[in-house]
């Protein structure tokens, strides 16, 4: 025992490494630390479970339990007196469902649009598993062959006996897939680019990064997309204006790469002088320094935020439908004015159906970043 | 019998000084920060700059891979002019190694890779002859074992080291070290200085930023004391030790000699 004054101390004996308290570990020290360990936590977790009991039931109740699975018509989520109170109108759904997928895509040739999607699942997937074999082969395919393979398939290609369909056809999931891949896809090395001109010492080449960024971020994303469909064709002869959707795409790629510029900037930013100056002390010119050294940190620290802009991307296609467009909100929004279905559940489910298709995108979208991070995390120890 | 560190500076069979400094100023905005140096290092030489914090040490030894501009004067590196051509600045940089106060370890890559990096990029090796070179050096700084880790789990006289592994794995003839052990806990300077000194045996031309003065001693053909910017004093290190001629050598010693 140390005494006040008494400075003088020799350990004699090692002291034991001990294990930690027993009350820390298992579900009841848990449940006690987290949920119980104080009033105040007691009372809020009482609350907490309260508001879910109230809040689940009726959820549940709409939805699942009162929900009208099968049906021809509107008559089959009406009320009645086997179901007073009709739920959710998954019927209408599933009569809609390739609507909402397909879009007025022909239906001869709509194993074209499954293809593309299976196609992509296969890129995705390829380049989302960190330890797939062969992802350089994998990147190769993703940006290169895949573009190609999927204007193939979906805009057709008469000599390999595809017949062309018009963009005005297109529809649904499918629209939406195809904006936010484009979007995402290109906004990436469009952002990179812009942010390191951003950063650059040439005078000029900084000047148009600072405005483009700066007009693009001052606009909203309807703007952009009107001006990209509207003003074009008022510069080009009509018959030289590219596609309807082409012009959202580009419009949407654009403004998406003004706020990835500015994400991937804080990441370049994050990045200490020191490893510039070792890389350089290397011998290594620019470019070789910013993809081998400088991007790859950079590109990890804000991994969190580049995700973030994607999600916000993905929700922003929605915007295409002010240009006339048929995204999968359109196209619900369409069908659910449909006189066969008219119902007081029908407008209810459709929105609910888009959003469980849009909250699985971007939940999915946001585990993975996570799962992502702590993996980097773990390596770094 | 141990194999050398590096290529030592008189096989590379070119005459002339290893590096060379004419008239040489350099100014931040108004803050005259260099003025008027002069020097000429001869291959296989081994030079410490000590002095003063403040007093443009590292500041000179960054002009010798360009890693700082200046207004007015020449560098010239194994016969190569440093001018605004980024050639003739990779070129040099090539040739000269550099290690770093802060080691600046590139975290993402494993301590081989940090190794290969500028080899397999910059001197176009095929990646498995790469990885043999980076594999000796580690040997020869004595830690091989750590090759597959992060820099982030070494010590910091272990990121050092590694450090100086990765400069000599561009086979430079001329090493620049910028304060090598002033980050380092004092338990860990010792085995960087060792690293060094070996180094030094091996004949590569040496410029060193350093307080160090047992290692000047040791090792230093000359040493340089800056002050103010300017060189203040040249000596061999027994009379510069003993006999230092300037005031501000004398202060200055008398203050890291206690």
């Amino acid at each position: 025992m140390a005494t006040p004054g008494e400075g003088s101390y020799l350990r004699v004996t090692p002291a034991e490494r001990l294990p930690p308290p027993a009350e820390r570990n298992g579900a009841p020290g848990w449940l006690r630390e987290n949920l119980l360990s104080s009033p105040g936590n007691v009372a809020l977790t009482v609350l907490c479970l309260a508001f879910i009991a109230w809040a689940t039931p009726p959820l549940i109740r709409f939805f699942v339990v009162d929900a009208v699975w099968s049906g021809a018509d509107r008559t089959a989520c009406l009320a009645s007196p086997a179901n007073p109170h009709p739920g959710a109108c998954w019927a209408f759904v599933r009569v809609w469902f390739s609507y909402f997928v397909y879009g007025f895509y022909p239906i001869g040739e709509r194993w074209r649009v499954d293809a593309f999607f299976a196609a992509l699942a296969l890129g995705i997937a390829w380049l989302a598993w960190l330890s797939a074999p062969r992802r350089g082969l994998g990147a190769v395919y993703f940006f290169i062959l895949l573009p190609i393979l999927s204007y193939l398939l979906l805009s057709g290609a008469p000599r390999l006996g595809l017949i062309t369909i018009p963009t005005e056809l297109w529809g649904g999931v499918l629209v939406t897939i195809v904006v936010a891949t484009v979007g995402i896809v290109a906004s990436l090395p469009i952002g990179i680019l812009l942010a390191l001109a951003r950063r650059s010492d040439l005078p000029i080449v900084k000047a148009l990064a600072v405005g483009f960024i700066e007009f693009v971020r001052g606009v909203p994303l309807i703007t952009v997309l009107f001006m990209a469909s509207v003003m074009l064709p008022l510069f080009v002869p009509e018959r030289l204006s590219p596609d309807k959707l082409l012009r959202a795409l580009i419009g949407v790629a654009l403004f998406a790469s003004a706020y990835m510029a500015e994400v991937v900037r804080g990441g370049l930013n994050a990045i200490p002088r020191g490893q510039y100056e070792a890389a350089q002390a290397l011998g290594l010119p620019y470019w070789r320094m910013m993809a081998l050294v400088i991007l790859p940190q950079a590109l990890r620290v804000t991994l969190p935020n580049i995700v973030n802009t994607f999600i916000g991307l993905f929700k922003d296609t929605t915007l295409v439908f002010v240009v006339g467009i048929f995204d999968l909100l359109r196209t619900i929004e369409a069908a659910r004015a449909d006189p066969h279905w008219v119902t007081p559940v029908t407008s209810v489910t459709g929105y609910a159906f888009a959003a469980l298709f849009y909250f699985l995108c971007c939940f999915g979208m946001s585990r993975y970043a996570r799962g992502v991070e702590l993996r980097l995390a773990r390596r770094r120890r | 019998m141990q194999q050398p560190l590096a290529a030592s500076g008189s096989d590379t069979g070119q005459s002339g000084p290893a590096v060379e400094i004419a008239g040489l100023h350099k100014w931040y905005g108004d803050f005259h920060v260099l003025r008027d140096i002069n020097l000429a290092v001869a291959r296989g030489e081994r030079i410490v700059i000590c002095g003063p914090s403040g007093g443009g040490k590292s500041t000179l030894l960054r002009c010798i891979n360009r890693l700082e501009d200046w207004q007015r004067g020449r560098v010239v590196v194994d016969g190569i002019e440093l001018t605004d051509d980024p050639r003739q600045i990779v070129a040099v940089r090539r040739d000269v190694g550099m290690v770093f106060q802060q080691f600046n370890l590139f975290p993402h890559l494993t301590v081989l890779e940090n190794c290969t990096l500028a080899p397999i990029w910059v001197r176009h090796m095929p990646k498995t002859d790469a990885e043999e070179l980076a594999m000796s050096y580690l040997n020869r700084v004595k830690i091989p074992e750590q090759a597959h880790k992060y820099p982030a789990r070494l010590s910091g006289g272990q990121q050092q080291r590694v450090a100086i592994a990765r400069a000599l794995c561009m086979s430079p003839t001329i090493m620049l070290f910028d304060e090598p052990t002033s980050a380092l806990d004092p338990e860990m300077v010792k085995e960087v200085l060792d690293t060094m000194v070996e180094l030094a045996n091996d004949g590569i031309t040496m410029l060193v930023v350093s307080h160090e003065m047992g290692f000047a001693r040791q090792v230093a053909d000359r040493v340089i004391f800056m002050a103010d910017g300017q060189i203040v004093e040249i000596d061999r290190p027994e009379a510069f030790f003993a006999n230092p001629r300037h005031e501000r050598t004398r202060l200055f010693l008398q203050q890291v000699l206690r």
